[in-house]
């Protein structure tokens, strides 16, 4: 163990103050290829994240499909394209529990210690989770599609609209992120962040148009699931996806009457309320 | 003018327990600092009031001349952290680590790569260098940790414990670092339940109970404070504790401290071996069997038993010590300088976890 005293004294002259924005970008960038490197090096991750959404998809389509009635359709083709849409944005919104999974773990590790004492920007270690998540989920949305059109999925739009769809999914996969990463940093173990992040995603899922049609569901619910987000980026997908079954009446609220911009709306809102609650809480967190 | 580190009235509250309760330091630049006590005694606290992780409630604080309070961030440019927990990433490598916190103490990527091999290099990680940490044994995992707190060679450093849970090879590697980094002009503050460390390493050593510093000196005008030689007895039967004990104040120069659970008593004296072999065949006549008896130079346990009316925390106890540390004050606590907040029952780690969240 010998002291290299030239470069030492090389590097005490000191790191540049940096700031503002490039630093902020910089460092999330640094810590979402933390993430991605620990991913590649964990693909159980990955793959068990795979699998549950196309469990999933076959589920409903071959267990359930011949008997959910969806618009003035039973055709258990309608029911798959329907379905599609609110299987997508359930898998976007269940990689929630991962993020918060990850940043407790991180917490009760030490490394948001070790992080917190770095000259860094500050919302750059949740940032750049957020950022591998939404790669992650990028990459699972499109294998997930993959095995969607082997099923017999099909779109009726074009490609612009399909792509538009994702984004749309994306985004709300991110916000629903943010959320994650507040439940992380609020829980003393990465098990408890893990079923803490899930057990909400249940009602908020079920109680929705995803796997059925929101106009059969008894009047609380039903208002309940027109202005439920989760709800509003799926009516938005099936309309951009050209999924809506024959004789589908669109529910009167406003949500479902403008899905894409409500979809928008509701996901930046998401966004920023809990960036801000979740940045605030790890300033002050403590392992 | 005031050192590399300097805390003036301290004070943190978890609820109830107050943490710190008015803490002052002062450790001169190029100088270690041993931060001793036991568990929950606001050891770590202190240390994450100084590395900005926690505000203080009051009191104020200055890290290489930068107040803490007031510019967190300036201090972290300055300062190292090595914690508790070897706080590395186990699914990056040990390269991948050192690289990534030095881009984040705002290097370019080229120079934190060129800074990573090289403290590879010096701690002896260079053959594992681009193997996960995942895989490394618990030494070279603290000395990965180690590294990365030294990715800038701060003028500051700070070590939570960075021996706990270390063998004592390892341990004595990790030693040489320390020493060889302070003979290059770093500012150290280390905290430590370990007394043999702090009597090791630090120039000054500042004896921590429940958030207050009871005790500060060098290592010698600690020990002088306790008096010079004493007796130390274990005895075979804990019946005979009170037995012994007698004969022990009959011969000794002050009070007897007695630690009921290892059967261990001592007593300061004057009179050398030949007072020795006198409480020897004292304890003899009156049938007393003994496991084991001396005459000793004061250790930092013994100041440390003079200073707080009970033992510091057996080391080797390791994971268990900390759920202990609440009973063990218990019977033998002459309630010493600390009759403080929170005297009643011992301020054990849990509380203070707890206290942290």
């Amino acid at each position: 163990m010998s002291t290299s005293t030239a470069t030492d004294a090389a590097v005490k002259a000191g790191p540049r103050p940096a700031g503002g924005i490039r630093q902020s970008v910089r460092d999330s960038l640094v810590v979402a290829k933390r993430n991605l490197i620990r991913m590649v090096r964990i693909p159980e991750v990955v793959l068990f994240g795979l699998i549950q959404p196309v469990m999933f998809v076959i589920l409903f389509t071959y267990v359930f499909g011949g008997s959910i009635q969806v618009g003035g359709s039973l055709s258990s083709q309608d029911y798959r394209n329907f379905l599609m849409a609110g299987i997508f944005a359930q898998t976007v919104t269940f990689a929630t529990a991962g993020a918060g999974a990850g940043i407790a773990d991180d917490m009760h590790k030490g490394l948001i210690d070790r992080f917190r004492s770095l000259p860094m920007a500050r919302g750059a270690v949740l940032t750049g989770r957020t950022i591998a998540d939404l790669a992650q989920t990028a990459l699972t949305l499109v294998v997930l599609a993959g095995v969607a059109l082997l099923l017999g999925w099909r779109t009726h739009e074009n490609f612009g609209k399909i792509l538009a769809g994702f984004g749309l999914l994306l985004l709300l996969g991110y916000a629903f992120s943010w959320i994650g990463a507040l439940i992380g940093l609020s829980v003393r173990t990465p098990e408890a962040a893990t079923s803490g992040g899930l057990i909400w995603l249940f009602p908020l899922t079920f109680i929705s148009n995803a796997f059925v049609d929101s106009n059969k569901l008894p009047t609380f619910f039903r208002h309940i699931a027109e202005w439920n987000p989760f709800s509003t980026t799926v009516q938005a997908c099936r309309e951009l996806f050209g999924n809506l079954p024959p004789g589908f009446k669109t529910p009167d609220a406003w949500p479902m009457q403008h899905p894409v911009l409500a979809s928008v709306l509701w996901s930046v809102l998401i966004l920023l309320v809990f960036r801000t609650l979740a940045v605030r809480k790890y300033r002050s967190a403590a392992a | 003018m005031p050192g590399a580190i300097y805390a003036e009235g301290l004070v943190k509250t978890f609820g109830d327990v107050r943490a710190l309760d008015g803490v002052d330091l002062d450790v001169p630049e190029g100088t270690v600092l041993g931060l001793l006590g036991p568990n929950g005694a606001g050891k770590t606290t202190a240390v994450r009031c100084l590395t900005t992780l926690l505000t203080p409630d009051s009191g104020k604080a200055t890290v290489a001349g930068i107040d803490v309070l007031k510019h967190p961030n300036e201090v972290r440019r300055s300062i190292g952290l090595s914690g508790q927990f070897a706080a590395v990433d186990e699914y990056l490598t040990g390269r991948e680590n050192l690289q990534m916190v030095g881009q984040l103490y705002q290097m370019k990527a080229k120079e934190a790569k060129e800074r990573a091999g090289e403290l590879l290099d010096r701690f002896n990680l260079a053959d594992a260098a681009d193997r996960p940490s995942k895989t490394y044994s618990g030494g070279m995992r603290r000395r990965l940790d180690l590294a990365a707190a030294l990715v800038v060679s701060p003028p500051v450093m700070f070590m939570d414990e960075p021996t706990t849970g270390l063998d004592p090879r390892n341990r004595q590697g990790l030693w040489e670092v320390i020493q060889e980094l302070v003979a290059g002009g770093t500012t150290l503050l280390l905290t430590t339940q370990y007394l043999e460390e702090a009597d090791h390493l630090a120039h000054d050593i500042c004896v921590v109970d429940h958030g207050r510093v009871i005790a500060r000196g060098t290592s010698d005008q600690l020990k002088a404070r306790t008096g010079g030689e004493r007796v130390e007895v274990v005895v075979h039967d804990r019946g005979h504790i009170a037995t012994a004990s007698e004969v022990l104040r009959g011969f000794g120069k002050g009070e007897v401290a007695v630690a009921e659970h290892t059967r261990k008593m001592t007593v300061p004296v004057t009179g050398g071996a030949k007072l020795l072999a006198e409480v020897i065949r004292e304890l003899d006549a009156r049938g007393i069997e003994i496991d084991d008896i001396g005459l000793r130079r004061p250790t930092l346990d013994d100041v440390f038993i003079s200073l707080t009316g009970h033992a510091a925390e057996l080391p080797d106890a390791g994971a268990d010590a900390e759920a202990e540390a609440g009973a063990d004050a218990g019977p033998h606590a002459d309630a010493g300088p600390h009759a403080g907040p929170g005297s009643g029952a011992d301020t054990g780690s849990q509380r203070k976890k707890e206290a942290d969240k």
